[in-house]
C-alpha cells in the first residue's frame, strides 16, 4: 500500500490511500464523513432508488484500513450516518458487520451536522476528542492542532489538457481538513472561496488514490 | 402522401365504380377528376384481409389507400362506434389526416366522425372518447397503449374492425413499432375480428415488415405499388472544395440559395438539429434577396413548428432548413427539390428523403446532395450509386426487447387482473415476440412483480401480486396512474423549454446536457436567433435578445446516424478502384496523396497507421464499422491497451475510423483485433462504461424500473442518470444477471454500442491487419483530429501525468527541498495489499 507521510502540529501522521488518516504513535484511525445509510434516505426521501451496498462497501474498506493498520482506537470525525436515527435502520447485516469491527477497539463516534444525536451502536459518543497535541472534531473552527471533516475537499488539476479530479486532505500549520470516506458523496473543490478562505496561503494537499501524493493546495 | 388531395390518379379507364364507395364521395371524387391507382384499388378488394400490408412509394396514395375501405364499409350512413383505428408514429400527423379526411367527408355529406387522440388532446376531449369513440380514431402507438391501460378498454374498442398503421416502416425500426404490436395483440383479444393494414414506404425487406404486422401465427400478405420512376439525383460540385471536416457545410451557401432562387419549393435536409440551426443562420447571413426561408426542427416549440407547416402549405414559403422531424408523411405542398445536406448515412432514409420533392407520383424526384466535408464527398458519390442501383440497406431487427414487454405486462395489469397462461399466448401473437419462450416471458413477470432480486429489499419494486385464484393484479391500484405516465419507448434526452425572460414565449428546447454547459452570459442559436442565456429557472432555460454576437455553437444534438453497412461496403469498393474520374478533383487527389504515403484501407483487411502527433502516440483503425460501432471499438481497445500497459488516454470515433492517442506507441496492433478478447472485453470493461449505462437507463426506464415522471413532477436529467448509474453499478458487482442487465447486453449488440458490427468488421477482415508506422500524420487521418466528442479514458495514463504533475509541482514549489525527512511509516514495510 502506497501511503504518504506528513507532520502536522508535531505529530506523525500518515495519509492512506483510502482517505483515512494513521497515527502509528497512538494507534489512531481516523475517518471522516462516512455517510453511512445514504442511500436508504435517499430512497425514504422519494428520490433515487439506490440498492443500500453503499455502506457494505465503506465498511468493507474501513476492516482494510483496520487490518492493514492495526489500529486499536477508531474515531469517525461526524456525519458517521447520513440522517439522524439512520444507524438503527442500517440492515442487520451492516449493523453485524460494525459490531465486528467494533470488537477490541476504542470506538469513538464525533457528532456531525447529519447526525448530532447519539447513536444506538456502541462506541462513545462525543462532540469532539483531543488527543495529544491534536482535537478532532467534525466542522473546522480555528483551534490550533485541529483535525476535521465535513468539507469532502477535492483538488481538480489541469494535466496536459487532461482534468484529472481527486478527494484530498488539506492541511497548514493549524488545521487539517480530511476527505470523505463514504461510497456516495460527492465534493467540494478546493479552489472554491470557501476552502480558499479557511486555508493559509501556504496550504498543502494530499490526493487520495492509487498513490497518495503531496502538493500545494490547487488554488 | 397524406393528403387526399396529392393522390393524383393517372390510370384512366380503370374500373374503380366495382368498388362500393358511398355514391356522393364517388361523385366527389369524380368531381375532382381523380382516378384510383391499381394498388388501392386492390388494396379495397382485398378488405377482408385479415392482415395486410402495402409498400407504396412517397406520393403513391398510400394513406387514402388504407383508409377507403373503411368509408366503404362505413358508408354514407354508418352506425354509431369505433370502426377504424389509424396509428402513426408522428401526432402531426395524425392531426393532417382528419384536416384532410374531413374535407371529403364533410363535403360528400357523409355522417362519419373522425377524431385524433394524442398527447396533444385535452384531458376533457379524451375522456369523452373513451365513453363515446367516434367512427374513425386517429392516434400514436403511445396514445394507444395508454388506451389499452384502462379499465374500460373492451367497451372502447368494443366494434372495432379496423387498424391502419401508417409510415410502419418508420415504427418497424425501433421499440415503438414493438409496443404496438404488443397493443395490436391486445386489442386482438378484444376484438377477435380485428382487420390489420399497414402502410410502408419503399424498404428493403418488406417481408420483413409483414412479419412485424402479422398477427400470428397467421401471414400477412404484401401489396407492392409501381415504384415510379428513378429520380433525378446528382451531387453538388463547388470551385471550392469541402472543408477537411465538420458538418456545416457553409462553403455551399451560395449554391443552396443559387438551388433555392431556380426552384418553387425547396426541402434542406440536415442530419442533425444544430447543424440545421447553424446552417440555417448561414442562409439568412446570405440571403441577399430576402428568399422566404424557414426552419423546422424536433426541438422548436410546436407553435413555431405549426406556423412553419401552414406558411408551407399555403406556398409561401421558397425553403426549408429541415431534419427528420419531415422525414414522414406530412403533405407539403409543391416541393420540387430536395437537398441534403451531409451524407445520408443510409440509403433507404435517402430515397425516402427525395420522395419528399414533387409529390406527384409518376414524375421522377429532384435531389441534389451537399457534402459538408470532404470524406463525404466519397460517401456521397457511394450513396447516389447505392440509389441508381436501387440497393437499398436494412439492418435485420432481433427479436423483440423484453424491456418492452416489461412495459405491457405493467399495462396489462392497469386494465385489470390477468392470468399468465392468456398474457403469453396473447403477447406471443405479436410479430416481434412470436419466437418469446415462456421461461422468457415468466422473467419478465418476475421482474415486474418484485424487481428482482437486488431490489426486492424496496416495497417500491413490489408491482404484482398474484391472487389465491392464479391471476396477476397490481398490488396497490393506486400505482396504474403512475405506470400510465411512465408508457412510452421515445428516449428523447431530457429537454429543458426556452422562454424569452419576462414574457414566457416559448422558444423551444434544448438538451439538458447542453444547457448544464452555459454560463450566464453564454450566447446560442434557437430557431435562427442568438439568444443569451440568462439563467434557469423552474426547469425553463430563460434568454434574452443577443443581436450580432457569434454564437456559442448549440449542441443539442438530434439524432446521430452511422453509415448504414452496405454505404460502408460501398464506399470501401470505391478506394479500390486506380482512379476515380467520378469524384471531383481535390477529393481524388486527397485519396492519391494517402495512397502513396500509406494506404487506401480494404473490405478484406483492416488498416492500422500509428504516428506521433501532439506529444503523443497515435493509433488510427480505420473499421468501416459505422460511428456506433467504432466508438465501441474505441472503449474496448483503450482497456485492452490499459491492461498491456501502452496508458491510452483518450479516442475519437467517426464512421469510417477510431482515433486512439496515449502515452506509449502501439508497437504490435494485431493481437489487440482478436475478436475473442475483444468480446470478453465487452462483458468486462465496456459493463462500467458510460455507452452501457446510457443504455440501461434507456431500457430500465422502459421496463418501470427508473420513472421519468414522478407523480407529476418530471425528475431532471440529471437526477435520473445519477441515480441510474448507481443502480446500473450495483447490479453489476451484486446481480449481474439481473434481468435488466440481460436486457442491456442484449441492446448493446446493435444501437448505441452496436457489437455486431464490430463482429462483422471481424469476420471481413478475418485477421488481415495491415500495420503502417509512420513519423507524422496521414492524409485520410488528419480529419479525425478536427473531430468533436473526443472522450477521455482515466487510467494508468492518469496516475503517470498525476506523478508528472505532483513531481512538477513539488520541484517550482520548494516542497521538495524543505520538506522534512517523513517519519517512518509502519506500513512502509508491508507487502502491497
Amino acid at each position: 500500500m502506497n501511503t504518504c507521510p506528513l507532520t502536522f502540529s508535531g505529530a506523525q501522521l500518515v495519509a492512506l490511500p483510502s482517505g483515512a488518516l494513521h497515527w502509528p504513535d497512538q494507534a489512531l484511525l481516523v475517518v471522516s464523513d462516512l455517510h453511512l445509510g445514504k442511500a436508504a434516505r435517499v430512497a425514504r426521501w422519494g428520490g433515487a432508488q439506490l440498492p443500500p451496498y453503499e455502506t457494505r462497501e465503506t465498511l468493507d474498506k474501513l476492516a482494510t484500513d483496520l487490518e492493514v493498520t492495526a489500529a486499536r482506537h477508531v474515531v469517525c470525525l461526524g456525519d458517521s450516518f447520513d440522517a439522524q436515527g439512520m444507524d438503527a435502520e442500517l440492515p442487520q447485516v451492516d449493523q453485524d458487520t460494525l459490531t465486528r469491527l467494533q470488537a477490541g477497539i476504542t470506538w469513538t463516534w464525533i457528532e456531525g451536522n447529519h447526525d448530532p444525536g447519539p447513536v444506538s451502536l456502541g462506541g462513545a459518543h462525543l462532540a469532539e476528542l483531543r488527543v495529544g497535541e491534536l482535537v478532532l472534531r467534525h466542522i473546522a473552527s480555528g483551534d490550533v492542532g485541529e483535525v476535521s471533516g465535513h468539507y469532502h475537499p477535492k483538488a481538480r488539476l489541469h494535466v496536459r489538457g487532461k482534468l484529472i479530479t481527486r478527494p484530498c486532505f488539506l492541511f497548514d500549520r493549524t488545521r487539517l481538513i480530511m476527505p470523505a470516506y463514504g461510497t456516495y458523496t460527492g465534493g467540494l473543490a478546493t479552489n472554491s472561496q470557501t476552502l480558499c478562505t479557511l486555508m493559509d496561503p501556504d496550504a498543502q494537499a494530499i490526493l487520495i488514490g492509487p498513490r497518495p501524493s503531496r502538493i500545494p493546495m490547487p488554488r | 402522401m397524406a393528403s387526399l388531395r396529392c393522390c393524383v390518379f393517372v390510370l384512366h379507364g380503370y374500373l374503380y365504380d366495382m368498388v362500393k364507395l358511398p355514391p356522393s364521395l364517388h361523385g366527389w371524387f369524380d368531381a375532382r377528376g381523380w382516378q384510383m391507382h391499381p394498388h388501392q384499388a386492390e388494396m379495397l378488394a382485398s378488405a377482408q384481409a385479415p392482415a395486410l400490408l402495402l409498400i407504396a412509394p412517397t406520393g403513391g396514395g398510400k394513406t387514402l389507400a388504407g383508409f377507403l375501405p373503411t368509408l366503404a364499409e362505413l358508408g354514407a350512413t354508418p352506425e354509431p362506434g369505433l370502426h377504424t383505428l389509424y396509428v402513426s408514429p408522428l401526432k402531426a400527423l395524425a392531426a393532417d389526416i382528419k384536416r384532410n379526411l374531413r374535407a371529403p367527408i364533410e363535403e360528400a355529406g357523409l355522417a362519419i366522425r373522425v377524431e385524433d387522440r394524442t398527447g396533444d388532446t385535452s384531458a376533457h376531449t379524451k375522456k369523452r372518447q373513451r365513453a363515446d369513440p367516434p367512427h374513425i380514431l386517429l392516434t400514436t402507438p403511445e396514445s394507444l397503449a395508454l388506451l389499452v391501460s384502462y379499465p374500460d378498454a373492451a367497451r372502447t374498442f368494443a366494434g372495432l374492425k379496423r387498424v391502419v398503421v401508417d409510415e410502419i416502416h418508420a415504427l418497424a425500426e425501433s421499440k415503438r413499432g414493438d409496443q404496438l404490436m404488443l397493443a395490436l395483440a391486445r386489442l386482438q383479444t378484444l376484438c377477435p375480428g380485428l382487420r390489420r393494414v399497414g402502410l410502408s414506404a419503399t424498404v428493403d425487406d418488406p417481408d420483413a415488415i409483414a412479419r412485424l404486422l402479422a398477427c400470428h401465427p397467421d401471414p400477412c400478405p404484401v401489396v407492392t405499388a409501381d415504384p415510379g420512376p428513378d429520380p433525378d439525383i446528382s451531387m453538388l460540385v463547388t470551385d471550392t472544395a469541402p472543408p477537411w471536416s465538420g458538418g456545416g457545410a457553409a462553403y455551399s451557401i451560395p449554391a443552396v440559395l443559387d438551388l433555392v432562387q431556380q426552384h418553387k419549393t425547396t426541402l434542406i435536409f440536415h442530419n442533425t438539429r444544430a447543424q440545421a440551426e447553424i446552417f440555417f443562420r448561414n442562409l439568412w447571413l446570405a440571403n441577399h434577396d430576402n428568399l422566404p426561408i424557414g426552419i423546422h426542427h424536433g426541438s422548436l416549440d410546436r407553435d413555431q413548428r405549426e406556423r412553419v407547416e401552414a406558411a408551407m402549405v399555403r406556398g409561401e414559403l421558397r425553403a426549408v432548413v429541415c431534419t427528420g422531424s419531415l422525414d414522414l408523411g406530412i403533405d407539403w405542398g409543391d416541393v420540387d427539390l430536395v437537398i441534403q445536406i451531409g451524407a445520408p448515412k443510409n440509403v433507404k432514409r435517402l430515397v425516402q428523403r427525395i420522395g419528399r420533392a414533387n409529390h406527384r407520383y409518376n414524375a421522377p424526384s429532384k435531389a441534389v446532395l451537399v457534402p459538408a466535408n470532404r470524406f463525404e464527398v466519397v460517401e456521397c458519390v457511394a450513396a447516389l450509386e447505392a440509389v441508381r442501383a436501387h440497393d437499398l440497406d436494412g439492418e435485420p431487427r432481433g427479436p423483440g426487447p423484453r424491456d418492452v414487454l416489461c412495459q405491457h405486462i405493467l399495462i396489462a395489469a392497469c386494465a385489470g387482473p390477468f392470468a399468465a397462461d392468456d398474457l403469453y399466448v396473447e403477447m406471443t401473437a405479436a410479430g416481434p415476440y412470436a419466437g418469446l419462450d415462456r421461461a422468457g416471458f415468466d422473467a419478465c413477470l418476475e421482474f415486474c412483480a418484485t424487481g428482482g432480486y437486488a431490489l426486492r429489499a424496496y416495497d417500491r419494486w413490489q408491482r404484482l401480486r398474484q391472487r389465491p385464484d392464479g391471476m396477476w393484479e397490481l398490488r396497490d391500484p393506486r400505482s396504474a396512474a403512475r405506470i400510465r405516465q411512465n408508457i412510452g419507448t421515445i428516449q428523447d434526452s431530457d429537454k429543458l423549454k426556452v422562454k424569452w425572460r419576462g414574457r414566457g414565449a416559448s422558444l423551444g428546447e434544448i438538451e439538458e446536457g447542453f444547457a448544464a454547459s452555459l454560463t450566464p452570459g453564454d450566447t446560442f442559436l434557437i430557431g435562427g436567433q442568438i439568444v443569451r442565456y440568462e439563467g434557469l429557472r423552474e426547469m425553463v432555460v430563460e434568454v434574452t435578445r443577443d443581436p450580432g454576437r457569434k454564437p456559442k455553437i448549440a449542441t443539442f444534438s438530434g439524432t446521430k446516424f452511422a453509415t448504414s453497412t452496405q454505404l460502408s461496403h460501398r464506399i470501401l469498393r470505391l478506394f479500390q478502384q486506380t482512379d476515380w474520374p467520378e469524384l471531383p478533383h481535390h477529393t481524388a487527389d486527397w485519396l492519391q496523396l494517402q495512397r502513396q504515403v500509406s494506404r487506401l484501407p480494404q473490405n478484406d483487411r483492416l488498416l492500422i497507421e500509428t504516428f506521433p502527433r501532439d506529444g503523443r502516440q497515435q493509433m488510427v483503425a480505420y473499421g468501416f464499422a459505422g460511428r456506433n460501432a467504432q466508438q465501441t471499438l474505441g472503449l474496448l481497445l483503450t482497456k485492452r491497451m490499459e491492461e498491456m500497459g501502452l496508458a491510452p488516454m483518450g479516442f475519437v470515433a467517426t464512421d469510417y475510423a477510431t482515433l486512439i492517442w496515449g502515452l506509449d506507441a502501439v508497437t504490435n496492433p494485431a493481437p489487440l483485433f482478436d475478436l475473442a478478447a475483444l468480446e470478453a472485453g465487452l462483458d468486462q470493461w465496456l459493463a462500467g462504461n458510460a455507452v452501457m449505462k446510457r443504455t440501461f437507463r434507456a431500457s430500465a426506464t422502459i421496463a418501470g424500473l427508473i420513472e421519468r415522471n414522478m407523480g407529476g413532477q418530471r425528475k431532471t436529467g440529471r437526477q435520473a442518470t445519477m441515480s441510474s448509474d448507481i443502480l446500473y453499478d450495483t447490479l453489476l458487482k451484486y446481480d449481474p444477471d439481473h434481468l435488466m442487465m440481460q436486457v442491456t447486453r442484449e441492446e448493446a449488440m446493435r444501437g448505441l454500442v452496436d457489437f455486431d458490427r464490430i463482429r462483422e468488421m471481424a469476420q471481413r477482415v478475418g485477421g488481415r491487419i495491415d500495420h503502417v508506422a509512420l513519423d507524422r500524420v496521414t492524409p485520410l487521418a488528419a480529419p479525425l483530429f478536427l473531430e468533436h466528442g473526443r472522450i477521455p479514458v482515466n487510467g494508468s495514463a492518469e496516475e503517470r501525468l498525476l506523478e508528472e504533475e505532483v513531481t512538477r509541482l513539488m520541484s517550482e514549489s520548494g516542497l521538495a527541498q524543505i520538506e522534512t525527512a517523513p517519519s517512518p511509516s509502519p506500513l512502509a514495510a508491508k507487502p502491497p495489499l
